[in-house]
C-alpha cells in the first residue's frame, strides 16, 4: 500500500434528502436539494467546485450515461463531473473519486453526489437482476434475487454455527429491531416506526430464511458531500470532519468459482477492512471505532459484517447483539440512522448517507440520535451479492 | 449383429390424477373418463428437454465421444423449424462431426426414425446412432385427448458393438388414417369419432403389422416371449392381442392407467419395459401406430445381463412421482391460461444468440474448464484460472459438469425473483470433483431441501422470451 489519503482530505459539507417514495419528485428535485443542503453547509458557492463526481446504478433509464444528467440539472459550469457505477456502492465510489482528485493535488474542492430513482420500476424489490449482471450471466445465472442471494448466507451461516431456523431468526430481528428504534427518530428516514421481534418474525417470508423485515427499504434519495483541502478546510467551516481511510474492495471471483470460501462472510468486507484500518493506523477496531453505519440491505448481511470488521470474533456477533453492544448507547452504536434498513435504500445515494450521518455525529448535530462523544465513524457499503460483490469502506474523525 | 446397445427412459415427475381433470372438465364431456394418471411435463420442460434427460438416461456409462449421431422423433417439437437433435447433441455435448435428423409429424416417428438409424448403421454410414423420441402431448381442455395424453421420452443407443437386443427385421404398414391430425396453426388435436380410430384403425392396423411381420419371418405367436405395442384403447388392447393368438402373459402390460399415451415414443417405451424383465434368446415384437404401423423383431442377447440393477430404463420413473393437484397449474403448465406475472416477468432482456452460439459448450453443454496446471474444474469456462494459489492463464481444457453430481453448499425458497412456478428455488452446487457454481433447482419441494443435499444436473428451459421466439436452456438441478 502507499501512503495512503489519512487526513490530507476534509469533508466540508455535506446535504441529504429524505429518502422515501417520492412519487412526486424526480431525480432533479433529488440531486437539486442534496446539493443545495451541501454547499449552504459549507458556505460554498457552486462557482467554486472545480471538479465532481456522481454516482448512480440502476439510473440509465431515468438519468441516462454520462455525468451529463448531474452537471446540466445543476448547471455546472463547464468543469470536469464524472459518472460512476460500481453497484450498490456507486456513493462511495463518487466519494473516492472526489477525495482522490483533492489529494492528488488536481482540485482543491471537489463535490461528491450520488442519487438513485428506484419507484419508477413498477414493482417492489430492485431492478431485475439479470438485466444489470451481464448479457452471459443472465443466460446461466439462476432467477435470483438481491434478498435471495443473501439468505443463502444465512442458510450457510445457521448450519455453520449450529443455529437452528428458528434461532437464527430471532438473532438477525434483533438487527432490524435496532435499526427501526434508531429510525423511528430519524426525520429524514424512509421508514420511521418502531418494531418488536414479533413482528418480524411473523413478517411474510421473501427469501427463506429472510422475511420482509429483514430486508431494508427500497427508496428514492439524495446525498452529497463537499470536500476539500485538509489545510483549507478551517477556512469554510469550524469542525470539518477528515477521511482517514478510503477503501475499496472486489470480488476475484473466487467466492462462486472456488471452493475455498465457506459463504458464512463476505470476503471483500474482511479484506478491505484491514486495508482500512491499516490506511488509518486503527489497531484494535473493537476499542478504537466510535460508530457505524453498515450496509444493512438484509439482516444478515449486518451481522456478518460485524465478524468481517474484526468487532466481534467469528461466530459470535449474535452475542454482542444480544448484549446490546450495537445500540445507540452500547459501546458502538450502529446505524444511529436507521440504516438502509429504515433510512432506505436508493443505490447510488446510501454511501453519501452513511457518511452524512457519520458527519453529522462526529460534528455533535445529530439531534436526538446523537452519539455521545464521538471521535471515529466507520462507513461500509456493499455492492453485489455475498457471492460477488464490490465494499467501500470509509473511515473518518475529527 | 445390429440393434439396440442400451436403453434409457424419462418420465416428468409431476402426474395428475385423471379424476382431477375430470372433476374440472367432466361437466363438459362426461364420456372422457379414465383410470389412473398420466405425467406432465413440468413448466420448465419440453419434448427436447425430456429427449435429453431420457438420453443422459441412455448414456449413462458410455464414451460421448464415440457417438456418431442422434435422431430425434417428435410430434410436439418445440420448433417448427431448428432442428432439436442438433440441440440434443450440442446439451450432451456430442462432436460437432455426427449426423443429426428430426423426424416428425406421425405418432410412427419413433418407430421410423428407429428403421432408419438401423438402416444408416447396416449401411454403414454410421457406426451408432442415438434415437431420442420425446413428446409432450396436450389435449383440448375437456377432451379425452386431454385425459390419455401424456409426457415421455425414450432414447435408444442402436449400434454393432455390445447389442443388448438384435433387430432381426421389420414390417410396416402405411395409411393415410384420418382418426387425428393438427394443422399448422392447430394447438391441440383434432380427431374423428373415437369408435372410428378403434374399430377402423387400432383394431386393424395394428394386427396387420404385427400378422406380416410374423408372417415374414415364418413365426407364430408361440415363438415370441412379449409383444408390445401401445394401449392407447385399453379395452381393445386385449382384444387385439388375443385375436393375434398371444396369451396374456406375453403381453407387454400397456402402462396406459400409470403412465399415458406418450406419443411417439409409446412403443419404444414399452420395449424398454419389456427388455428391462428380458432374458437372453427372448424374442419381442413392438408395434406402434400412427398412419400405419411399424412392427419390429427383436432377439434379447446375452449381453442383457450388464444392465441388472442399473438405474437404466423406466423403472425409476415410474416410482418416482409428484402430484400435481390442481388443474389451473396444469392449464398454465401448458399455455392455455396466461397468469399475471407481474411488472417484474415483462422485464426480460433480449438474447444475444452471437453469444450464444459462440458459448454453446458452456451454455447448452454445460462445459466449465479445468485448469492444466492445477487441475481445479470451473464453470463457466475460463482462461484465467480460479484458483488464487495458481492463476494460470490459457491452461485449460474443457470439462463437461452436465454428467457430474453434486452437493448443495447453500439455497433459499425465493417469493421475489420472477418464475412461472413460484417460489423459485436456487442454490450454490459445489460439483463432486471440484467446481462451485449455482443453479435453479426444479423438480423439487422448498420443505425437503438441505444444505449437504445431493443433486444432478438437468437440462431445463431456464426462461421463455415469447417476443422474440427464443427459448433460453440451460441446465439446473434436481435431488437425487
Amino acid at each position: 500500500m502507499g501512503e495512503g489519503i489519512k487526513d490530507k482530505v476534509a469533508i466540508i459539507g455535506m446535504g441529504c434528502t429524505k429518502f422515501g417514495e417520492h412519487w412526486d419528485k424526480g431525480s432533479e428535485d433529488l440531486i437539486v436539494e442534496a446539493f443545495t443542503e451541501a454547499i449552504e453547509d459549507a458556505g460554498i458557492e457552486k462557482k467554486d467546485i472545480q471538479a465532481a463526481w456522481y454516482g448512480s446504478c440502476y439510473e440509465e433509464l431515468n438519468v441516462g450515461k454520462s455525468a451529463l444528467f448531474l452537471s446540466r440539472t445543476l448547471k455546472l459550469p463547464f468543469i470536469p463531473v464524472t459518472r460512476v457505477e460500481n453497484l450498490c456502492a456507486s456513493g462511495s465510489e463518487a466519494l473516492r473519486g472526489a477525495v482522490y482528485g483533492v489529494a492528488s493535488g488536481a482540485y482543491d474542492i471537489a463535490l461528491a453526489l450520488g442519487a438513485e430513482k428506484l419507484k419508477d420500476t413498477g414493482y417492489g424489490g430492485l431492478s431485475e437482476l439479470s438485466t444489470i449482471l451481464g448479457t452471459k450471466n443472465r443466460v446461466i445465472f439462476p432467477a435470483i434475487s438481491a434478498p435471495g442471494a443473501f439468505a443463502m448466507m444465512a442458510n450457510r451461516y445457521f448450519s455453520k454455527y449450529g443455529m437452528s431456523t428458528e434461532e437464527g431468526k430471532r438473532s438477525l430481528a434483533k438487527i432490524s429491531v435496532n435499526s427501526h428504534r434508531n429510525g423511528a427518530k430519524n426525520p429524514k428516514a424512509h421508514l420511521q416506526r418502531i418494531i418488536a421481534e414479533e413482528d418480524v418474525l411473523n413478517a411474510p417470508i421473501i427469501a427463506s430464511p429472510l422475511g420482509l423485515l429483514d430486508c431494508c427499504g427500497v427508496s428514492d434519495g439524495a446525498a452529497a458531500a463537499i470536500v476539500c483541502r485538509a489545510d483549507m478546510a478551517n477556512n469554510f467551516i469550524a469542525d470539518p470532519v477528515f477521511v482517514k481511510a478510503l477503501q475499496i474492495g472486489i470480488s476475484s471471483g473466487e467466492e462462486l468459482g472456488y471452493s475455498a470460501w465457506d459463504g458464512t462472510y463476505v470476503e471483500t468486507t474482511t479484506r478491505t477492512a484491514a486495508r482500512a484500518y491499516q490506511e488509518a493506523g486503527i489497531k484494535d477496531p473493537r476499542e478504537e471505532i466510535s460508530m457505524m453505519e453498515l450496509h444493512d440491505c438484509f439482516s444478515i448481511t449486518e451481522l456478518v459484517t460485524y465478524e468481517d470488521l474484526q468487532i466481534s470474533p467469528r461466530g459470535k456477533a449474535r452475542n454482542d447483539i444480544e448484549d446490546g453492544f450495537f445500540s445507540i448507547a452500547g459501546k458502538i452504536p450502529s446505524q444511529p440512522d436507521g440504516g438502509l434498513k429504515c433510512f432506505g435504500h436508493p443505490i447510488g445515494a446510501s454511501g453519501l448517507r452513511m457518511l452524512y450521518e457519520m458527519y453529522k455525529q462526529l460534528q455533535g448535530k445529530a439531534g436526538e440520535r446523537q452519539i455521545k462523544d464521538p471521535k471515529i465513524g466507520l462507513t461500509h457499503n456493499l455492492g453485489g451479492l455475498p457471492q460477488m460483490n464490490v465494499v467501500s469502506i470509509a473511515i473518518v474523525g475529527l | 449383429m445390429i440393434g439396440i446397445v442400451s436403453y434409457g427412459g424419462y418420465l416428468p415427475l409431476n402426474r395428475i390424477k385423471r379424476d382431477i381433470i375430470f372433476k374440472s372438465m367432466g361437466w363438459l364431456h362426461q364420456a372422457a373418463s379414465m383410470k389412473g394418471e398420466k405425467r406432465v411435463a413440468n413448466f420448465d420442460e419440453d419434448s427436447v428437454t425430456m429427449a435429453v434427460a431420457s438420453a443422459m438416461n441412455c448414456l449413462e456409462g458410455y464414451d460421448r465421444d464415440s457417438i456418431g449421431g442422434v435422431y430425434f422423433a417428435s410430434t410436439t417439437s418445440p420448433f417448427r423449424e431448428r432442428g432439436c437433435a442438433a440441440i440434443i447433441g450440442t446439451a450432451l455435448d456430442l462432436k460437432s462431426n455426427i449426423r443429426t435428423a428430426d423426424f416428425s409429424n406421425s405418432t410412427s416417428a419413433g418407430t421410423s426414425a428407429l428403421i432408419a438409424a438401423i438402416n444408416c448403421i447396416s449401411a454403414g454410414t454410421a457406426n451408432n446412432l442415438l434415437l431420442c423420441a420425446s413428446d409432450v402431448r396436450v389435449g383440448k381442455p375437456g377432451s379425452s385427448q386431454e385425459i390419455s395424453f401424456s409426457d415421455g421420452a425414450t432414447s435408444l443407443l442402436l449400434g454393432s458393438d455390445g447389442v443388448i437386443a438384435k433387430l432381426e427385421g421389420s414390417y410396416s404398414v402405411s395409411y393415410d388414417f384420418p382418426d387425428h391430425w393438427r394443422t399448422e396453426t392447430d394447438k391441440t388435436d383434432r380427431a374423428w369419432e373415437d369408435r372410428f380410430g378403434r374399430e377402423e384403425g387400432y383394431r386393424k392396423i395394428i394386427p396387420e403389422a404385427i400378422s406380416g411381420l410374423l408372417a415374414k419371418y415364418g413365426l407364430s405367436p408361440k415363438n415370441i416371449a412379449k409383444v408390445a405395442f401401445p394401449g392407447i384403447y385399453p379395452r381393445d388392447h386385449a382384444q387385439v392381442s388375443k385375436r393375434l393368438g398371444f396369451e396374456p402373459d406375453q403381453v407387454q402390460d400397456h402402462l396406459m392407467t400409470v403412465m399415458g399415451n406418450i406419443g411417439n415414443s409409446y412403443p419404444l417405451m414399452i420395449l424398454i419395459s419389456a427388455l428391462e424383465d428380458a432374458s437372453p434368446g427372448d424374442t419381442i415384437i413392438v408395434a406402434g401406430f400412427g398412419n400405419g404401423s411399424d412392427a419390429l423383431l427383436f432377439t434379447v442377447t446375452e449381453e442383457i445381463e450388464k444392465f441388472r440393477g442399473q438405474k437404466r430404463g423406466l423403472k425409476r420413473y415410474l416410482k418416482s412421482k409428484r402430484d400435481l393437484t390442481s388443474y389451473e397449474k396444469y392449464l398454465a403448465f401448458r399455455g392455455f391460461i396466461s397468469p399475471e406475472g407481474g411488472i417484474r416477468a415483462e422485464a426480460i432482456p433480449y438474447t444475444a444468440l452471437s453469444l450464444t452460439w459462440r458459448d454453446r459448450r458452456e451454455i447448452l453443454g454445460l462445459c466449465g474448464t479445468r485448469c492444466k496446471q492445477c487441475g481445479t474444474p470451473q464453470y463457466p469456462a475460463q482462461r484465467v484460472c480460479v484458483n488464487p494459489d495458481c492463476g494460470a492463464i490459457d491452461e485449460m481444457e474443457y470439462y463437461r459438469f452436465s454428467d457430474k453430481k453434486g452437493t448443495i453448499f447453500s439455497f433459499t425458497v425465493d417469493h421475489l425473483a420472477f418464475t412461472p412456478n413460484p417460489p423459485g428455488i436456487y442454490a450454490v452446487i459445489d460439483f463432486d470433483g471440484g467446481g462451485r457454481f449455482w443453479f435453479d433447482m426444479t423438480d423439487c419441494d422448498p420443505e425437503s431441501i438441505e444444505i449437504g443435499m445431493p443433486v444432478e444436473m438437468s437440462f431445463r428451459r431456464r426462461y421463455v422470451d415469447e417476443r422474440g421466439g427464443i427459448i433460453g436452456y440451460f441446465w439446473k438441478v434436481v435431488p437425487i
